[in-house]
């Protein structure tokens, strides 16, 4: 199996200067590349069996019995691919966000937004036979961070994707369709390519909504394919 | 030819722990037993166990104090299938005081032409694509001299060989400087 090298200009550079924090922490020397090798085209694999009956469904997972997230109730869902459009199955997709005031359950964050009593901010689910994952949580809100002047993050979930090789692995974060805040934000301005901004945008998903009950927003995730020559030649074999 | 492009990365920003290592944020019990990759040895052999410990410099000399840092490697018979015994991933946090992480885990195998090595992830605040890398051991002297991915590395590669301590190995990552580390697109 190979691998492309990852497409260095489709995301952001690791010095984006207009984002702070990235200026001591970019390494200054050119990433060096090599072919794939087992060590990263193989990965950790995650079983079902890992799951707790609430790990998706943030509203729930730190509520006292009976209790909810504050919050707009929201489904965010879609499919986990590669670059070639398969889907990949059983994969562990892992999520944190900021509440519905835009506060993380966290102790460096000293932001004077309210804490809601009844959300931790987290979740995790293993990808379906198909690709599939959902998650049941709140609304982000949009929240100020120190960068150097009035800087608000848009409103945002982050992800942590596996993929069957480390060298898929990847986090990222997830947008809000309609957010005026994304287009002044210098963390996904860094993304160079407005194409690359647009994926990262869960659309309003109407059909998935649940009337009377939950709203539902759809991101797909894409991770990194092999060579689509890698099937040509294997499915000649077969 | 591929019909979609990979999602762009964004930084795991600095409360990557509440998503990927709930406990060291306090959030214990959110999920219930031990926190996911903390333990690499299920059953310990007391055979080729090591503690791999570390520290991560940003460009200021500073030690990062709030990354992610995961691990992938082969067990001591270079295989990389998850048994019972040994799970080949780690997960850890830098400690949020000292900045120090630690892996307890056992001395990987070669794969294939490769000498023993470990591939190591970092996710931190201000990394906007997660940064790769590889530990070697210093005691394998041959094997190191004749791996082609050290070879890349050419004067560089000693950034990539941890140093032997009282029980496993040590290694310092430098982001920037001097020191630098190689960094890998793979």
């Amino acid at each position: 199996m190979s691998f492309e090298p990852r497409d260095l200009n489709w995301h952001p550079p690791a010095h984006a200067p207009d984002y702070r924090s990235s200026t001591a922490r970019a390494p200054s020397q050119k990433l060096l590349h090599y072919e794939p090798t087992k060590t990263e085209l193989t990965g950790p694999t995650f079983g079902h069996d890992l799951l707790g009956e609430t790990d998706s469904d943030l509203i729930i997972n730190y509520a006292k019995p009976g209790e909810s997230a504050v919050g707009a109730r929201i489904i965010v869902h879609g499919k986990v691919m590669d670059e070639n459009g398969r889907p990949l199955p059983g994969k562990l997709v892992e999520v944190w966000q900021a509440n519905a005031s835009g506060r993380y359950r966290h102790k460096n964050d000293t932001y004077l937004a309210s804490l809601d009593p009844n959300f931790g901010g987290c979740g995790r689910c293993i990808s379906d036979d198909n690709g599939n994952y959902s998650f049941r949580t709140i609304m982000p809100a949009p929240y100020p961070w120190p960068n150097g002047g009035n800087n608000w993050r848009p409103a945002h979930i982050h992800f942590s994707i596996f993929g069957d090789g480390f060298l898929q692995r990847l986090i990222t974060q997830m947008y809000f369709e309609g957010d005026p805040h994304v287009a002044l934000c210098p963390i996904v301005q860094s993304i160079p390519d407005p194409r690359a901004i647009d994926i990262l945008v869960g659309k309003l998903d109407m059909d998935a909504t649940i009337p009377m009950d939950i709203r539902a927003y759809r991101f797909d995730i894409v991770l990194r394919g092999p060579n689509a020559t890698y099937f040509e030649n294997k499915s000649e074999g077969m | 030819m591929a019909i979609l492009k990979e999602l762009p990365s964004q930084t795991a920003g600095p409360y990557v722990h509440i998503g990927c290592a709930p406990s060291s944020a306090g959030l214990a019990n959110i999920y219930g037993g031990d926190e996911l990759g903390s333990k690499m040895i299920k059953i310990p052999t007391n055979h080729q166990e090591i503690d791999l410990t570390g520290k991560i410099y940003d460009a200021n000399g500073d030690v990062i104090k709030d990354a992610l840092v995961e691990i992938w490697q082969a067990a001591p018979d270079g295989t990389f299938n998850q048994t019972d015994y040994f799970t080949n991933w780690g997960r850890q946090s830098t400690d949020n005081e000292t900045g120090f992480f630690k892996f307890e885990t056992l001395m990987p195998g070669m794969v294939e032409n490769q000498a023993p090595h470990v591939f190591l992830w970092i996710a931190a605040r201000g990394i906007n694509l997660a940064l790769a890398t590889r530990i070697y051991f210093e005691d394998n002297d041959i094997l190191n001299k004749r791996d082609p991915i050290l070879g890349l590395a050419g004067a560089r590669a000693k950034t990539l060989i941890a140093t032997k301590s009282k029980t496993g190995y040590h290694h310092e990552i430098h982001i920037q400087g001097p020191n630098e580390t190689v960094f890998f697109n793979v």
